[in-house]
């Protein structure tokens, strides 16, 4: 009985270090981004483009960074929402039941291999392809590379929230002679509104924050983009080329970057709780 | 189905099921074809090099036509390992804690702020290492490590700055500790009550019942959080590039710099198209790097098979 004790008493003692630990170093992080990129924000960081010898220091900001993630990121989440709805849908109200597919399985296991393919191999691939068509680092280049990274996100946070709902909901709905289409869309999707609004979000925050697939892909520039066929900046990059040059003052923005890239991100993030939230009264229990 | 089979409502059906269903097999033909891609662009330095030289060579010099990849290879597989190592315990103690012993108050807080933190982006975590972990580890740990256990290799270096393979295993570690600990504490969080009452009731402590009943219920969730925390840190670029120190050698301590595979593709995008070969042996990098994905994905798939029936 003894050691019982022991062992329980030393277990306790290692949890609450490493749940100390945890919340420490996690808050450590934010508390970092914040000390360090407060005192270089300023107004011109977020509604200047870089001006000559920006990145000397002198004047000017990153407004083409914020206009190009948020491009890239919209687009990207948008065009995956496109590809994840169908297979969602297909997956929950289509290949149940005996005659499900065959494909079923393998798609699962796709779809584990996508989600787990490291973003650098996104943009090594959407490197290969755009040499394949003779394109050059684009907007639009990003924003398809960005729906690849995003679909496996998206679709995976969708099926994990389609999967706990009640089975009996569906049954229901076929019970009264709907088909598997009017299920899906009038059952499912509604009933899981909002946890594809958490979906669309989680991977929204994903592509914003991604920096190794848009390297090869979006390019850099200092305009601010206006063409789907020109490169287009990016917050990631912008934090990490401005931290790895050598002049103080440039580091300095690189923080500042930082906090921006972590307020929009902190912002989504936050949101789609709101959004949720709201969403779910009108959502059986 | 209650429609009838050519009525209009099941024609519709049965359309929108052959479009949802050619969109489900999209993810297919998307890993299919990056394979393709891939080891198409590949092809020149895999037809000029025996597959083995090149994933066992170990000197990288692309001017002098020199590719071995085994550097970065071990480099990956050193930082990732590690990072797991720090990560994974630590994870289960503050699961375990948050879902067995923690007040609602701690849990309250604590969810929200792990959901937050698993949505930062890798280069906020890469700028903290660099701005904090870098630092105490050439300050700190590696000092105070040298003096004690120096006598072990793994813990001598010559390397003067403290960027190496612990402070990529530090910052990694830490982004995929919100990842871990949320799955790990929902899975526990399905763990039926009345199986923890039992074990209470035949007098198990409460630590016994965590670990007898309440663990093994929920090991193949646990397995699969664990693959999840993985997936992200193998193939992490940015943040492991800003603090790994990017050098083509086989590590032999935790305090030596390495050069894992994605900041090699990262690094050298730009001269790539300038040097014979190179570009191909980059593709192959991500080649590498994908082919490992997949294996690791079937060999996941079937552990959680096992685990399951073993937890049922």
């Amino acid at each position: 009985m003894k050691r019982a004790r022991v062992e329980e008493r030393t277990f306790i003692g290692l949890m609450r270090g490493a749940f100390v630990f945890v919340a420490v170093g996690l808050i450590m992080i934010l508390l970092t981004v914040i000390v360090k990129g407060l005192p270089a924000l300023t107004w011109d960081m977020i509604t200047q483009t870089p001006k000559g010898g920006f990145y000397l220091g002198k004047e000017g900001g990153i407004l083409n960074a914020i206009v190009g993630s948020l491009y890239l990121a919209g687009g990207g989440t948008l065009l995956a929402l496109i590809l994840s709805l169908p297979i969602t849908l297909y997956l929950a109200a289509y290949a149940r039941g005996p005659r499900q597919s065959r494909w079923v399985p393998i798609v699962r296991l796709a779809l584990d291999v996508l989600w787990g393919v490291p973003s650098i191999v996104y943009g090594a691939f959407g490197f290969i392809v755009m040499l394949a068509l003779g394109l050059r680092t684009s907007l639009l280049a990003g924003i398809l590379v960005l729906t690849l990274l995003e679909l496996p996100i998206m679709v995976r946070a969708m099926d994990e929230v389609i999967r706990t709902m009640p089975i009996e909901l569906a049954e229901a709905s076929y019970a009264l002679g709907a088909t598997r289409l009017e299920t899906a869309l009038n059952v499912i999707v509604r009933q899981a509104l909002p946890g594809i609004v958490t979906a669309i979000l989680l991977a929204f925050g994903r592509g914003i924050g991604d920096a190794a697939s848009v390297l090869f892909t979006a390019g850099y520039t200092d305009r601010l983009p206006d063409s789907l066929l020109r490169p287009a900046a990016s917050l990631p990059l912008a934090v990490f080329f401005q931290l790895g040059t050598a002049i103080p003052e440039v580091q300095q923005r690189a923080y500042a970057s930082a906090l921006i890239l972590t307020a929009i991100v902190l912002m989504v993030s936050l949101g789609s709780r709101w959004l949720a939230r709201r969403l779910s009264r009108n959502v059986v229990k | 189905m209650a429609a009838g089979r050519f009525s209009l409502r099941s024609l519709r059906d049965r359309a929108a099921g052959s479009l949802f269903l050619a969109a489900t097999l999209l993810p297919v033909g998307l890993v299919i074809v990056m394979i393709i891609g891939l080891t198409l662009r590949a092809q020149p330095i895999l037809a000029k090099y025996p597959l083995g030289e090149l994933l066992t060579g170990e000197t990288w010099k692309p001017l002098q036509g020199q590719f071995g990849f085994a550097p970065f290879i071990i480099g990956t597989v050193w930082v990732t390992v590690l990072a797991m190592i720090i990560a994974v315990p630590v994870c289960m103690l503050t699961a375990i804690y948050l879902s067995e012993y923690a007040g609602p108050h701690v849990r309250g807080l604590m969810k929200p702020l792990l959901d937050l933190l698993a949505g930062i982006p890798s280069v906020i975590y890469g700028i903290w290492g660099v701005i904090v972990i870098v630092p105490l580890i050439n300050d700190v740990i590696e000092p105070v490590l040298k003096q004690t256990l120096g006598f072990i290799p793994l813990f001598n270096t010559n390397n003067p700055t403290g960027f190496s393979v612990l402070a990529g295993s530090m910052v990694l570690g830490l982004m995929v500790t919100p990842v871990i600990t949320s799955v790990a504490y929902e899975v526990m969080q399905t763990v039926p009550h009345g199986l923890r009452e039992a074990s209470l009731a035949v007098g198990a402590t409460q630590w016994q019942t965590v670990k007898f009943a309440v663990l093994r219920k929920s090991a193949p969730g646990l397995i699969a959080g664990v693959v999840l925390g993985f997936s992200r840190a193998f193939g992490e670029t940015i943040a492991v590039l800003m603090v790994v120190g990017n050098v083509p050698q086989m590590p032999r301590s935790i305090f030596d710099a390495a050069y894992p595979l994605p900041a090699l593709i990262a690094n050298n995008y730009g001269e790539m198209m300038s040097i014979p070969l190179y570009d191909a042996a980059l593709m192959g990098a991500a080649l590498v790097l994908l082919v490992l994905v997949v294996a690791f994905n079937l060999l996941a798939t079937v552990a959680l098979r096992h685990a399951v029936r073993r937890a049922a």
